[in-house]
């Protein structure tokens, strides 16, 4: 894999003309997790989906730049709430989909491997439908580690699963991302707090910036300062006060 | 519904017929016994199997020329937007034509042999299976082409890998109406003009007041087109299989 880039977000969005969210700076540091709270539909995954060069509503007026000054395209994955696995592929083939895409020759020995980081071993040549919610996105999980990009994107991946399988995912994701720089888009304070090592609170008029832990991710649960963390960002969120 | 259910629905169909032929005592020339009808459809079985084969051969060259030209029309229009702007209107006009109505010219067009046949069944089906897999391709989950996008998929492998794939089901639901529509496509053209085939036969027999031969002829229709729709039910769960 390539160096990791930071990336600057700076810009302001509209729709139809009506602003969606104003100026704003969001700086995602190099091999870092960077978490980005807010309302709905304040615009999170909007701002996701602009650094991954996918369609939006909005018309966007700024800059997205990588610390290297290299274009991010082919440098970003993607991971959305839904797993987007497709039902007619296994999962060795919905983990190497991407070569099949691109029309590169399939490497099933990697494929095999990142199959095995995510402890699927066993479920190899199963189809999605035979899997658990849970066992699914440890497949969007492989995926992406085996498309081996510098940049990941993470929309609400874990959003969808109960809380045990959701704290064992975090950290199953946050071991195996942690070469790199991700930017993740939750609603979940605990998820943050455990995660990131900057978070911001997205607002339609600006980004407020969070204290998160010192310690490195994933935190433990109980950890106290992730706690604070946790309820510091949840009492935020319900009262807009720090 | 399951084989057994068909057969005792048969069974109690064949019932009611012969009961309502013994107690109203209609005349054989108006509703043969199923007994009588039976007996034909053994005496005359070499001339029945030659002319049903002719429409199997007609019903199954519309079906597959039909299919194809819709499929590659679908995948014309979804991928070409200066397509869709002009063809689909052509295409949603040209079925306020009752392809019916176009029977006798296609019979005067292509003659009395197998084509002015197959060229029905195709126009009929055309249509369905063209609009059904265009459906299809057009609804292709937004969050798919998105991974798409971002894994750096050309444009033909994800057309190929994802929209095609994900139409399938729709496809299948194409050929299901086409199995329906097909069979009488061939079957009309046979009547405005043929020398061969069982819509032939059934106006053949009718014009020589063979009455029990009609109805064998038509029993013959309706059991091939039943074996029609199943099978193309086989093929469209198939498709429709890892949905
Ligand atoms: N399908 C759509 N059609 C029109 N406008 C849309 C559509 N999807 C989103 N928008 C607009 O874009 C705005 C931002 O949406 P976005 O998905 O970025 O919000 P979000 O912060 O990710 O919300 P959530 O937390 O619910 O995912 C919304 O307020 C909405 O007005
Ligand atoms: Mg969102």
């Amino acid at each position: 894999m390539n160096a990791a880039p930071g990336i600057s977000f700076a810009g302001k969005a509209s729709i139809d003309g009506a602003a969606l969210f104003a100026q704003i700076t969001l700086e995602i540091p190099a091999y870092q997790w960077t978490c980005l709270l807010g309302s709905s539909g304040v615009g999170k995954s909007t701002v996701l989906r602009l650094i991954a060069g996918l369609e939006t509503y909005v018309e966007f007026n700024g800059d997205i730049t990588a610390s290297d000054a290299q274009p991010l395209t082919d440098r970003v994955a993607y991971m959305a709430q839904s797993d987007l696995l497709f039902p007619w592929l296994t999962v060795t083939n919905n983990v190497g989909i991407g070569a099949c895409l691109r029309g590169e020759k399939p490497d099933t020995e990697r494929a095999a491997q990142m199959i095995k980081r995510v402890g699927l071993s066993d479920h190899a040549n199963k189809k999605p439908a035979a899997l658990s919610g849970g066992q699914r996105q440890r497949v969007a999980l492989a995926r992406t580690l085996m498309e081996n990009r510098p940049v990941i994107l993470l929309d609400e991946p874990f959003s969808a699963l109960d809380a045990k399988t959701r704290a064992e995912m975090q950290e199953l994701a946050a071991e195996l991302l942690a070469d790199r720089t991700v930017l993740l888009v939750t609603h979940d304070p605990a998820e943050a707090a455990r995660l990131a090592h900057s978070g911001y609170v997205m607002q339609p008029d600006q980004l407020i910036p969070m204290d998160m832990p010192t310690t490195l991710p994933a935190r433990s649960i109980d950890d106290p300062q992730t706690l604070t963390t946790q309820n510091a960002l949840f009492h935020f969120l319900r009262t807009g006060a720090q | 519904m399951n084989w057994k259910h068909s057969i005792i629905s048969a069974v109690a169909l064949i019932i009611v017929w012969q009961v309502i032929v013994i107690t109203t005592g209609v005349q054989s020339f108006i509703l043969p016994s199923p007994l009588k009808v039976a007996k034909a459809l053994w005496f005359y079985r070499e001339l029945i199997a030659e002319h049903a084969w002719v429409t199997i051969i007609e019903v199954f060259l519309g079906m597959v020329i039909g299919t194809t030209l819709g499929i590659l029309t679908a995948i014309h229009l979804a991928t070409s937007a200066a397509a869709r702007a002009i063809l689909r209107p052509i295409l949603v006009f040209s079925q306020a034509v009752p392809v019916f109505a176009l029977a006798p010219i296609l019979v005067l067009w292509f003659g009395y042999g197998i084509w002015s046949k197959i060229i029905m069944a195709v126009l009929i089906i055309y249509f369905p299976v063209t609009s059904a897999f265009f459906d299809g391709l057009m609804k292709t989950p937004a969050g798919y082409l998105d991974l798409a996008k971002t894994m750096g998929a050309t444009r033909v492998r994800t057309l190929w890998h994802i929209r095609f794939k994900a139409a399938l089901p729709s496809l299948g639901s194409g050929l299901r109406l086409a199995a329906v529509y097909a069979p009488i496509g061939a079957v009309i053209g046979e009547w405005v003009g043929a020398s061969k085939g069982l819509g032939y036969l059934m106006l053949l027999a009718n014009g020589r007041v063979k009455i029990d031969l009609m109805f064998a002829t038509l029993i013959v229709l309706a059991v091939l087109t039943v074996c029609l729709h199943l099978s193309v039910d086989i093929l469209a769960r198939r498709l429709a299989k890892d949905h």
